[in-house]
């Protein structure tokens, strides 16, 4: 077993009081981070490099600190999606179409603690896969060329349906819509600047986390200003009930299938380098809804869809780590600056990472574990903490949203002119809500579509303008089959089953 | 009566600033603006270079570092020529990308003489590659599958279309004697290490990109490199790769790395300045970051830089006129 030896020189090589220290601060700030709307893994991470240069830190304990911020970061990116429907980064964007729900119904400790639960079993089966499987999965990765990646992203799009809204109409105009501000900036293609006005700001598209940002938080903020005065918008503080602390063992029972599901999807979707995190919880939920929600329930507040999306999310975040170190090609926003980060500490990320620099990976391995251990053991008491968030009454809570949305916003950019994209978006979102529009599809065709249009587009390029190529090998036409059952069944299946569903709760919709 | 108000004020900043230069140049609080988020290459250069500047005491106290993302470089460009063009303590990170952008006019209604060019830290190189077991040999065998039919070989580079890495190729299919240089295929990814994978997996016959973004895999023997795009064989690891030169094709593609100064700053300070990065190249501190970044010697200094850039310039837009992507 040399995995098993390699990886014990790897906790010895982390097990050491200063790596510890790091590792703690890593996922505490991570956790901060990750909930802080506007602050992703991402920008956790680059603003960190700075701070792990001036400490003078060598490569492992560097990458220790930075790493347990991406996990932490991932960890406490669903707290305000459950907490106040506004996800704290993107790939906690599934997680409020029920973590919300239940918190609404008073039961945000389960939702809170049942999450970490999951993220934990997402992101600790995630490492041991990176563990056993990253030379084998890399040739997976190797699979994947730009019709491929097409067919995967029309597959995302083919289970959308019903996701987010009870109206299948709503929710493709919202899709719609994202997909048409993905197509805002200069065209990767042909060089040509499109929807920009001429303003040079556009150029580079439309940063989805301003849109995020926008459309969840500042939305929020609107709608809680136009009800001002009344109690019934946010509602008031007295009325709610925190819930208990630990999710029973009956709700761990039910969700254990769910967790095991979705971390396997997870984990492949963050190995593909052009899928990511987004696409991980995004198609870990579609899937359990597909799947488990025999009664309708996801959207209601189920926890099979807190689980599916954190445990997701989780995995894909460590499987995005296997094509990073091994090919040296980021699968996400954050492994992208986790490479930088690596190139400018004269480590080569690529094929022969494992054999040149063992004590960088393995020790890396190694802290991964300690982190994700770390992270249950203080995420969970801490839920407590949490869960009094929503004992603030709302004339303290949204001002202080509105305010973290600006700070966050521009302390990424350093831009104005990303405010008033903000405070654009927040209006948009205000006016979606009154139309009853959901929010989530538009999330979605703004990280999806730019990806899905750029390797169709490749597509096209080597193959001439032939679209059989779409088609050609055997691992697209399995994506696209699953794509077009995906988009019929749920059709054909509802016509006859849909309509024996009472429709009770369309106060419980999520947006 | 408010833009006139601005202008007396410009004025006055600039004519106080300028009694103060007559002076000998001194730099006070000085500022990097790296024209990108944290993490990238501009933020990169300005941070290592705010570093050695500070080590080698060459600024008081430290230089600080101001992120200034947006438009590829272009918001801290205009920010730049609208707002700060008479400041003197700062210089902006800049690289082949920005010297391409200008040429392109992709930053709307400015041009590279509004600036003053500082000088060069390094080079990243082009390389052109194949995977390991493809029958091309050499960069002309390669060319001449392109001549002899264009829609073979699709080549695969980080940049978009019209960015650095397919530039490069079009410039080297140029000097082989390509003369409808539209007719080659580039299929534009999110970076060079993308590129590369799919290189790897059979989806492109070649890869177009620099030198230290395919380290990794030409250590590991994945990839074979045809060409180094430089004037003369690399050190290190890449000596044993021929230049395009050397095999007949007279093409140069240097990804620079460089600073440039405000267009009104004085000449004191522009000269400060010059000398400043100069001494910094120079020094044995600058020399270990380059071989660790995979930097390669490209020192240009003052009106040479200007020179270089102006030429640049010149290059990249004619080619981008014959592509089409500019009227």
């Amino acid at each position: 077993m040399d995995t098993l030896s390699a990886l014990a020189d790897g906790f010895s090589i982390a097990l050491t009081f200063q790596n510890l220290g790091l590792a703690l601060i890593g996922c505490f700030l991570g956790t901060i981070i990750g909930a802080l709307p506007g602050l992703g893994p991402s920008n956790g991470v680059a603003i960190l490099i700075p701070l792990a240069f001036t400490l003078g830190l060598p490569a492992t304990p560097a990458l220790i600190l930075l790493t347990s911020v991406y996990y932490g970061a991932m960890y406490g990116g669903r707290i305000s999606s459950i907490l106040l429907n506004i996800p704290g980064d993107e790939p906690a964007l599934m997680t409020t179409l029920d973590g919300y729900p239940m918190a609404r119904k008073g039961m945000a400790g389960e939702a809170l603690a049942l999450s970490g639960i999951a993220s934990f079993v997402g992101a600790f089966f995630a490492t041991w896969g990176l563990v056993f499987l990253a030379p084998q999965l890399v040739k997976v990765a190797l699979l994947f060329g730009p019709a491929e990646y097409f067919a995967l992203f029309a597959l995302a799009f083919a289970t959308l349906g019903g996701i987010a809204s009870k109206n299948q109409a709503k929710a493709a105009l919202a899709a719609g819509l994202g997909l048409g501000i993905a197509m805002i900036g200069v065209d990767g293609q042909t060089g040509v600047p499109r929807f920009t006005f001429g303003e040079v700001h556009l150029y580079d598209g439309i940063d989805f986390l301003v849109a995020i940002v926008g459309l969840f938080a500042l939305s929020e903020v609107f709608i809680f200003l136009e009800h001002r005065g009344t109690t019934k918008a946010t509602g008031d503080a007295s009325g709610i009930k925190l819930g208990r602390l630990t999710p029973p063992l009956s709700m761990l029972k039910q969700t254990a299938p769910t967790m095991a599901r979705s971390t396997v999807l997870g984990f492949i979707a963050g190995v593909l380098p052009g899928a990511g995190a987004s696409l991980g919880s995004f198609i870990s939920y579609s899937v359990e809804k597909r799947l488990v929600d025999k009664n309708n329930t996801f959207g209601t507040g189920d926890p099979r869809g807190v689980a599916a999306p954190e445990a997701g999310n989780n995995a894909a975040a460590g499987g995005a780590l296997v094509p990073m170190l091994a090919l040296g090609v980021p699968g996400s926003g954050t492994t992208a600056v986790l490479l930088a980060m690596l190139l400018a500490l004269n480590i080569t990320p690529g094929p022969l990472l494992f054999t040149n620099n063992p004590d960088v990976v393995w020790g890396l391995i190694a802290a991964l574990f300690i982190g994700n251990v770390m992270l249950l053991v203080m995420n969970i008491p801490m839920v407590s903490l949490f869960v009094r968030v929503l004992l603030v009454p709302p004339r303290y809570l949204m001002p202080a949203v509105a305010m973290i949305s600006f700070v966050g916003i521009y302390g990424i950019s350093g831009s104005t002119f990303d405010l008033m994209v903000m405070v654009f978006f927040g209006l948009l979102g205000w006016i979606l809500r009154k139309l009853d529009v959901p929010l989530v599809p538009i999330i979605l065709g703004v990280l999806l579509g730019n990806q899905m249009e750029a390797n169709m587009r490749r597509a096209m390029t080597i193959s001439d303008g032939d679209w059989s190529a779409l088609f050609a090998s055997p691992l697209s036409i399995g994506l696209w089959l699953f794509a077009f059952f995906g988009f019929i069944l749920p059709i054909v299946a509802g016509r006859f089953f849909r309509p024996k569903f009472p429709r009770t709760d369309s106060e419980a919709d999520p947006d | 009566m408010k833009n006139f108000i601005t202008r007396l004020a410009a004025t006055a900043v600039a004519v106080v600033s300028l009694t103060a230069a007559a002076q000998a140049f001194d730099p006070g609080a000085t500022e990097c603006i790296a024209p990108a988020n944290p993490g990238g290459g501009w933020d990169f250069t300005c941070r290592q270079v705010g570093k050695t500047l500070q080590d080698l005491k060459l600024v008081p106290g430290t230089m600080q570092v101001t992120n200034m993302a947006g438009g590829g470089g272009g918001v801290a460009y205009a920010e730049v020529i609208n707002k700060r063009n008479d400041a003197n303590n700062l210089i902006i990170a800049a690289s082949s990308a920005t010297s391409t952008r200008l040429a392109q006019g992709a930053y709307p209604g400015n041009t590279m003489d509004q600036v003053r060019w500082v000088a060069s830290v390094g080079a990243d190189y082009g390389i052109i590659a194949v995977a390991k077991d493809s029958a091309i040999n050499t960069l002309p065998e390669l060319m001449e599958m392109i001549k002899a039919d264009p829609s073979s070989v699709s080549i695969a580079g980080g940049s978009a279309v019209g960015g650095w890495d397919h530039l490069k190729v079009l410039m080297a299919a140029k000097k082989a004697g390509i003369e409808d240089v539209r007719t080659i295929k580039y299929v534009a990814f999110d970076g060079g290490g993308e590129a590369v994978t799919q290189l790897l997996g059979g989806s492109v016959q070649a890869f177009t990109g620099d030198a230290s973004e395919a380290k990794g895999f030409v250590d590991s023997g994945d990839i074979k490199v045809l060409a180094v795009l430089a004037p003369e064989r690399l050190e290190g690891d890449f000596a044993s790769f021929p230049t395009a030169k050397e095999q007949g094709i007279d093409v140069i593609g240097a990804n620079w790395r460089g600073f440039y100064a405000p267009g009104g700053s004085s000449d004191e300070a522009y000269d400060y300045w010059v000398n400043a990065i100069g001494t910094v190249y120079d020094s044995a501190e600058w020399k270990d970051i380059m071989a660790q970044n995979g930097l390669a010697p490209l020192n240009l200094r003052g009106a040479d830089f200007q020179a270089f850039v102006a030429d640049s310039v010149a290059s990249i837009t004619d080619i981008s006129k014959e592509i089409g992507l500019i009227h």
